[in-house]
């Protein structure tokens, strides 16, 4: 459609256009000046995800404690349904931090995901009154995801200690691990925006997809005790997806016997981020000029 | 449509544009509620490719064509349904012409009625948001806020959360934020109208302060006094399409000759009373 409009400026007014050096209303401006404007907005997007993160909770009479609470009580469900009820525990070495570390892990990604679905159409009466690069918004629901789950490491870390973990200079992996599944997360977010943002269903999808996503990624289970009298692929179809790769480096730096995986984990981590980064920053890019039209 | 007319601006030619819009038509796409909705129906649409029969178009710019340049302020008036505040969305990039272009220096700033920045949060973080994203650096910003807070005048409201605020609250919030800045080219669609005389004068002010500093402001309101005192050009627009387009005054009273006969009668007999004008043969009076 765009390319269709290109060809009905009269020459009279392309050259007033670039006499006064005008341009296109609403026109996406190309990514390396998208990119830049970014930049200068970082301070808006940290006080956004800031504000934004506190207003999330200014309704419930327990605030900002519900941060915690709440990957607490998650905790709690899943231990009494996978720990004690159906007993997947069975072959896993320390249960609980297995369980911990999976939930909160995979939570991020979720957050993060809903998170992105919800950016453009959460702010439409901001992207209707005031013009700044779209991606403002995306990125800022993925930091108030990443926000909640440093938040949640407040409780995780204590009950891995407390289930009987050592404290040990490969607990220091975490830091890059959670690097990387950050900016694994914001590509999704970006992909996720896009897609919201067309279509307003996607958030009412999405929570299925997250739940399915979640089961096979070997949150409350080994992956090879599924995998187990199946077809190899299986095995490492299942490792190799993103939500357990990223699982799996923060056991390992947590756990003294995690589960066994394929020694490749961190080159998938990588992998996965760069691929998700770049793919949702150029698919978001691309639609610049829809986000909060009518 | 034949040969648009060439910029046809009669005030100012010899600035520089700042806003190029060039036989633009704007149309809506609205969802209907009349298409079946049932999954099946959605189904087979879906499946036949079939085009929705829910999807209406509502033709709201027919091939308007005109030329704004620094310094200017143009009003636009209209009937209800005219589209003026659509070709302000268009102006602002928030929607796309169906066809013809629109040109602008710089990024349009769009201020309206209905949107509120962020209604959960307070004041002062939407000063200071709002001015963060229209990319001012956060010393910038201690710089100004108290200059925006005073501007805006609402006094302890400042920090209750937005939502709380009446219309004419939020509108001088607003005006205030985007006005700490100087714009290009600002688009105020009725967004004085809810504030008191005592705001709308400040605006006022301000308006022709931003004028000064080289932008073009445009201006929708059915308050013709406004336009009037404010602008210096208003373009008339018609079921989307201009009707007349000059220097305000003129425009506004063939306007208001239209569309409200008896405003223009009583203003010419107080004028007339007050001894401003005489009419030289008694035929003329209306």
């Amino acid at each position: 459609m765009s390319a269709a409009r290109e060809h009905e400026v009269r020459p009279e007014v392309a050259e007033l256009v670039a006499k006064y050096g005008m341009r296109r209303a609403g026109a996406r401006p190309p990514i390396v000046t998208y990119t830049r404007e970014l930049w200068q907005r970082r301070h808006f997007i940290t006080t956004f995800s800031t504000a934004n993160n506190a207003v999330g909770y200014s309704d419930s009479i327990l605030g900002q404690a519900w941060q915690l609470l709440t990957p607490l009580l998650n905790v709690a469900v899943y231990y009494l349904i996978f720990g004690l009820l159906l007993k997947t525990s069975r072959k896993i070495d320390n249960f609980i931090a297995f369980l911990v570390i999976g939930i909160f892990i995979f939570t991020f990604i979720q957050t993060a995901m809903l998170g992105g679905a919800r950016a453009i159409n959460a702010n439409l009466a901001l992207t209707r009154v005031l013009h700044f690069p779209r991606a403002v918004l995306p990125i800022s629901s993925t930091l108030i995801a990443l926000q909640r789950l440093l938040f949640s490491m407040v409780i995780m870390l204590p009950i891995v200690l407390l289930s009987g973990e050592p404290l040990r200079w490969s607990w220091l992996l975490l830091i890059p691990a959670i690097a990387l599944q950050s900016v694994f997360c914001l590509g999704l977010a970006f992909i996720m925006a896009r897609i919201g943002a067309k279509i307003p269903d996607t958030s009412q999808v999405l929570p299925f997809v997250l739940r399915t996503w979640l089961y096979v990624s070997g949150v409350f289970f080994a992956i090879q005790t599924v995998a187990n009298g199946r077809p190899h692929w299986v095995k490492q179809t299942l490792e190799a997806n993103p939500g357990a790769v990223y699982m799996q480096l923060v056991r390992e730096a947590l756990l003294t016997k995690p589960p066994s995986h394929p020694p490749y984990q961190w080159t998938l981590a990588v992998f996965w981020a760069i691929v998700s980064l770049v793919v949702g920053y150029i698919y978001f890019w691309k639609a610049e000029e829809q986000y909060g039209r009518v | 449509m034949s040969e648009p007319p060439m910029f046809a601006s009669t005030v100012k030619t010899e600035a520089p544009p700042t806003v190029i819009v060039d036989n633009v038509h704007l149309v809506y796409r609205i969802r209907g509620r009349h298409a079946k909705a049932g999954a099946p129906a959605v189904a087979k649409r879906i499946i036949t490719r079939e085009k929705d029969p829910g999807l209406r178009e509502i033709h709201a710019v027919r091939g308007v064509t005109f030329t704004a340049h620094e310094g200017e302020a143009v009003g636009l008036i209209g009937p209800n349904g005219s589209g003026k505040s659509t070709l302000l969305r268009a102006i602002a990039g928030l929607m796309p012409p169906e066809s013809g272009a629109i040109f602008t220096k710089g990024q349009p700033s769009l201020l309206g009625v209905s949107a509120a920045l962020m209604a959960d949060m307070t004041g002062e973080r939407n000063v200071e948001l709002g001015c963060l994203a229209m990319g001012m650096s956060p010393d910038e910003v201690k710089e100004s806020y108290q200059s925006i807070v005073d501007f805006a005048g609402i006094g302890e409201f400042i920090t209750l959360p937005m939502s709380t605020y009446s219309s004419g609250m939020g509108a001088r919030l607003r005006f205030a934020i985007a006005a700490v800045r100087s714009h290009d080219v600002l688009l105020i669609d009725e967004a004085l109208s809810t504030g008191d005389a005592e705001f709308r004068r400040r605006s006022e002010t301000r308006i022709k302060e931003l004028r000064a500093e080289a932008g073009t402001v445009f201006l929708v309101s059915h308050g013709l006094g406004v336009v009037r005192e404010t602008c210096d050009r208003a373009i008339w627009l018609e079921k989307g399409e201009i009707v007349l387009d000059g220097e305000a005054e003129a425009v506004v009273d063939a306007y208001e000759a239209r569309h409200d006969p008896e405003a223009l009668a009583e203003r010419l007999a107080a004028a007339e009373a007050s001894g401003k004008i005489r009419y030289t043969d008694e035929s003329s009076s209306i």
